[in-house]
């Protein structure tokens, strides 16, 4: 049985030092923000640029009051956490306070100057694509059992082939297929090594990074460099979905997208349900868990085990286009710039969810999205701590949940037949 | 369905599991398979089951021969197995666990729940094993647990079903309820191979016994016919003792003495609920109880596996509450633990470093924290002479040895150091009958020689034959510990939850 025994001083304990951080937090707001100069304000502006039908008025905020209140929600957080354990979700109040301090940040860098606040947000849903499409990959091929770090390398290729392929072919939509089979093909060097030769997964997903890093680096200088119309892909533009783009805020947010981000967003969705709900999920489930039973069944481990890592590469070529065919105009070397690792980061937060794997996506796309906003805001901050803050986040995020986490039983270890 | 194995053979790296086996089972038999651990008897039923791939031989059903290259073969042939170790997803519910590879499915390729908790309950009423198709499995008691693994086989029509060791972890009531429909299931015409390491089982249920020792059949009698010392003879190759000769105790100090322990769970439940006992010196102090009243929770933490929650633990005079694991087994306390792949040993290590997992930095086995190997090896060379540890080699992972003996190793371990308490959690589970006489022999040489025995075991004629006070363990509390004799019947009423006087009272009249 896996009843969990604890100490209570233990879980006491721990959930103190969270009331301790988040009274820090909230005590941080007017020391380090308030500028005691009154009449500050903030504006955010909630209406796209381009026009529509429904027009918001901007929010117009004084900065001191804002902040004297978002201080005290944060101390009552903490408060709260002290007087009233919360036990399991104490996680949850400490992310509550982690957001009002954001906002509070926020509000405090826009002061007397004017945030549109569609940008920022919707800036965050559009970073978070390559992150979601490359946890979606990890949680598929964990879930089976196959540990796949090598989502960067996936990424890259991707990139790279988006990229060639809609340069020659003048379609973004054969750059995608290009994308999704150079994603495959890592997948299926990645199944090769760990299914068919039970090479250790750790070091077999650094080697296909460190492969895609060199041949795509390699043919970037020898052969796109003297030849830029291999790299200037046709990409994807702006879609604005009818009737949908209309809605205030939301419309201008989510509806005035690019294909990646409507396609991510149903690909959570039915990789969610094809997970959990179907036959398929389920078999694969069981042969992450306990790759034995599935084999006594009558399952096919490898073959499974296999067709997961595939698939997974498919995904996470699909976040790799993203890069060339959407974000940036053409291919540069080491452009994922470690977001595939952020991918592995998110999967872990998700729980190996594909719907919690975008929640963390999200997340770090607002972090992302939050140091692009700040940086044109005349803040007393450098440049380069701010391009950090989805690392420090990821960090963070990590050390503050993984602990906890439940991971498929035999991710990581190869099954045997004797 | 008729079976026959002719000449299987299969060789693992170092040891013949089986050689040139022929057996022959008949439709509507019960077959008893018996033999010492690491006889061969999980290997050939692997082979049955298309999970392993036979190094030579032949198997035929109803004449015909057959090829299974993996078990899916096997089971679309009519074969179903219940394995040793079992084969559940511990985080699916019992009906994904039961429906695994044949689902149900709606018209949108989902997995049909309501379908398949009908088919569980469907199932579940045919054999008389009633189960809860939405319960996970990992939050069952393995009773339970067994019972969706017997479903799961069943539930594949199987025509001949192997039953490896099904009833080590049953309660004997849940061995009976086995038993009758096993029984239901052979008079529908069906055949049933039968693993156990239990005598009066196999002459329970089984029609004809094959006794297989060292990968080899040696010999197939009529159960009926069977008496216990010749099958026991048969099977280890000597006569055995099937009953310990001891004598009376001579108890003098207390040496562990357990106060108000508690053990909470993380939601607050009381699994161990103000627990007070006390053993001796020189005696044998038997907890018999139905598994998940609260002897696992008891045993780890008195030996350091998991947080007190209130009470205090005793080695003599000295205070054990609050120390770290190490510090409880160095001052003296032996542990067998129950599950010996979790906490007994390191799978993937040789066996003779399992033998020296708690002294590997002792001053025997270490120089200034390097291992002294020639030490080590000389060490495991003895240890698995003086218990007949059956493996290829000292240097052979335990993983690869079978159950019993991989429990022999850790009993060796724990008794070739010095120890004042010795805390045994069901020391036999799983162990031939050769072995069982040897570990009690072991158990009654320890007490006799000073030690505190706390023997953990659900299995009650092991509690009665060691047992110098015996007490049961019922919902977290501890009923006892009384003198013995105790009356069997009496001991078996306290684990389900009456009363100490009444279950006594109840016997007299
Ligand atoms: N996967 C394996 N690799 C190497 N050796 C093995 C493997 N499985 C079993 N063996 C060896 O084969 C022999 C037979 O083991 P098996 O598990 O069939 O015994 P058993 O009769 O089922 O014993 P028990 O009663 O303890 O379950 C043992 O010597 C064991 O060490
Ligand atoms: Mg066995």
């Amino acid at each position: 049985m896996s009843t969990q025994v604890v100490s209570a001083g233990a879980a006491r304990r721990r959930e103190r030092r969270f009331a301790l951080f988040t009274l820090l937090l909230g005590a941080a707001v007017p020391l380090l923000f308030l500028r005691g100069a009154t009449g500050g304000i903030a504006t955010f502006v909630l209406n796209d640029a381009r026009g529509e039908r429904f027009l918001l008025p901007d929010l117009v905020i004084p900065v001191d009051l804002t902040l004297v209140l978002l201080s005290a929600a944060i101390v009552a957080v903490g408060v709260l956490q002290l007087v009233r354990p919360v036990g399991r979700r104490a996680p949850l109040a400490v992310g509550a306070a982690g957001g009002l301090f954001v906002v509070a940040v926020l509000v405090w860098a826009t002061t007397g100057a004017s945030v549109s606040l569609v940008a920022l947000l919707r800036g965050a849903l559009f970073a978070s694509v390559p992150i979601a499409f490359g946890a979606m990959a990890g949680v598929l091929s964990e879930r089976a059992g196959v540990i796949n770090i090598a989502i960067e390398g996936q990424f890259l290729a991707g990139a790279f082939t988006a990229a060639v392929v809609a340069s020659v072919l003048g379609s973004a939509w054969f750059g995608l297929l290009g994308g999704i089979a150079a994603g495959a093909l890592i997948g299926v060097m990645l199944a090769g090594l760990t299914i068919r030769f039970q090479a250790d997964q750790i070091v077999s997903g650094v080697v296909l990074i460190v492969l895609a890093t060199g041949v795509t680096s390699f043919l970037t200088s020898q052969l796109l460099a003297s030849n830029t119309a291999w790299n200037s892909p046709v990409r994807f533009i702006a879609a604005p979905l009818p009737l949908l783009s209309d809605l205030p805020l939301i419309g201008s947010i989510v509806f005035r997208q690019t294909f990646l981000v409507y396609l991510m967003i149903v690909m959570v969705i039915v990789l969610q349900f094809a997970l959990f709900r179907t036959r398929w999920g389920l078999r694969l489930r069981s042969v992450g868990e306990h790759p034995a039973a599935a084999d006594t069944v009558g399952i096919d481990v490898l073959r499974t085990r296999y067709r997961a890592v595939v698939l997974g590469g498919m995904l996470a070529g699909i976040g790799g286009s993203w890069f060339t065919l959407e974000a940036a105009s053409q291919f540069s070397k080491e452009m994922t710039g470690g977001r595939g690792f952020i991918a592995l980061a998110a999967m872990l937060v998700g729980r190996y969810s594909p719907v919690g794997a975008m929640s963390a996506a999200l997340l770090f796309g607002f972090a992302d999205s939050l140091a692009t906003t700040l940086q044109r805001l005349p803040v007393p901050l450098p440049s380069t701590l701010l391009r950090a803050t989805p690392y420090v986040i990821t960090l963070l995020v990590v050390a503050g949940l993984v602990g906890r986490l439940r991971v498929p039983a035999a991710d990581g270890k190869p099954y045997v037949k004797q | 369905m008729r079976l026959e194995l002719k000449g299987v053979t299969k060789r693992f790296p170092g040891v013949v599991a089986n050689d040139a086996i022929d057996l022959t089972v008949e439709a509507g038999e019960v077959h008893g398979l018996l033999g010492e651990n690491g006889a061969g008897k999980s290997t050939l039923m692997n082979i049955l089951y298309g999970l392993y791939r036979a190094d030579e031989g032949q198997v035929l059903i109803d004449g015909q021969q057959v090829h299974f290259s993996d078990p899916g073969d096997a089971i679309a042939a009519g074969i179903g197995m219940v394995h040793q170790h079992f084969m559940l997803v511990p985080v699916f519910t019992v009906a994904e666990n039961i429906l695994l590879g044949k689902e149900p499915i709606d018209r949108f390729r989902r997995f049909d729940r309501r379908a398949a908790h009908e088919e569980v309950e469907r199932l579940a009423e045919t054999f008389g094993l009633p189960v809860d198709p939405s319960a996970v499995v990992e939050d069952l008691p393995v009773g339970l647990q067994q019972r969706v693994e017997i479903l799961k086989a069943l539930s594949r029509d199987a025509r001949l079903l192997i039953l490896d060791e099904p009833t080590a972890v049953l309660t004997p009531q849940e061995a009976d309820g086995l038993f009758a429909s096993i029984r239901g299931f052979q008079a529908a015409g069906r055949s049933v191979i039968f693993i156990s390491h239990k005598l009066r089982e196999h002459r329970d249920i089984a029609d004809r016994i094959t006794v297989l020792r060292r990968g080899r059949a040696v010999g197939t009698v009529d159960a009926t016919a069977a008496e216990p010392q010749e099958l026991a003879q048969l099977m280890v190759g000597r006569p055995v003792d099937l009953v310990v000769d001891r004598s009376p105790a001579r108890p003098s100090e207390p040496v562990l003495t357990v106060e108000g322990l508690e053990v909470l769970a993380a939601d607050g439940q009381r699994l161990v609920d103000s627990v007070d006992l006390t053993v001796h010196r020189g005696e044998i102090l038997a907890i018999a109880g139905v598994e998940g009243n609260g002897q696992t929770p008891l045993v780890e933490a008195i030996t350091g596996l998991l947080p007190i929650g209130g009470g205090r633990v005793l080695l003599g005079e000295e205070d054990l509450t609050g120390r770290s694991r190490k510090e409880i087994l160095r001052s003296g306390v032996g542990h067998i633990p129950e599950d010996r792949t979790m906490h007994g040993l390191v799978g993937s290590f040789s066996v003779a470093d399992n033998l020296v997992l708690n002294l590997w930095d002792d001053e025997r086995f270490a120089a200034r924290r390097t291992r002294r190997f020639d030490e080590v090896r000389s060490h495991a060379r003895r240890v698995v002479k003086d218990f007949d540890v059956r493996t290829p080699s000292i240097a052979t992972p335990a993983s690869s040895l079978s159950g019993g003996n991989q429990q022999k190793v850790i009993v060796a371990r724990e008794f070739d150091r010095p120890i004042r308490v010795l805390v045994a959690a069901q020391p036999t589970r799983g162990v031939d009958v050769g072995s069982i006489e040897y570990i009690h022999r072991q158990l009654v040489a320890k007490r006799d020689a000073g030690v505190g025995v706390l023997l953990v075991s659900s299995e009650l004629d092991e509690v009665i034959a060691l047992a110098d006070r015996v007490a049961v363990m019922f919902r977290g509390r501890l009923i006892g510990p009384f003198p013995t004799p105790v009356a069997k019947e009496a001991l078996g009423l306290m684990m389900a939850g009456v009363p100490a006087e009444e279950a006594m009272r109840g016997l007299a009249a």
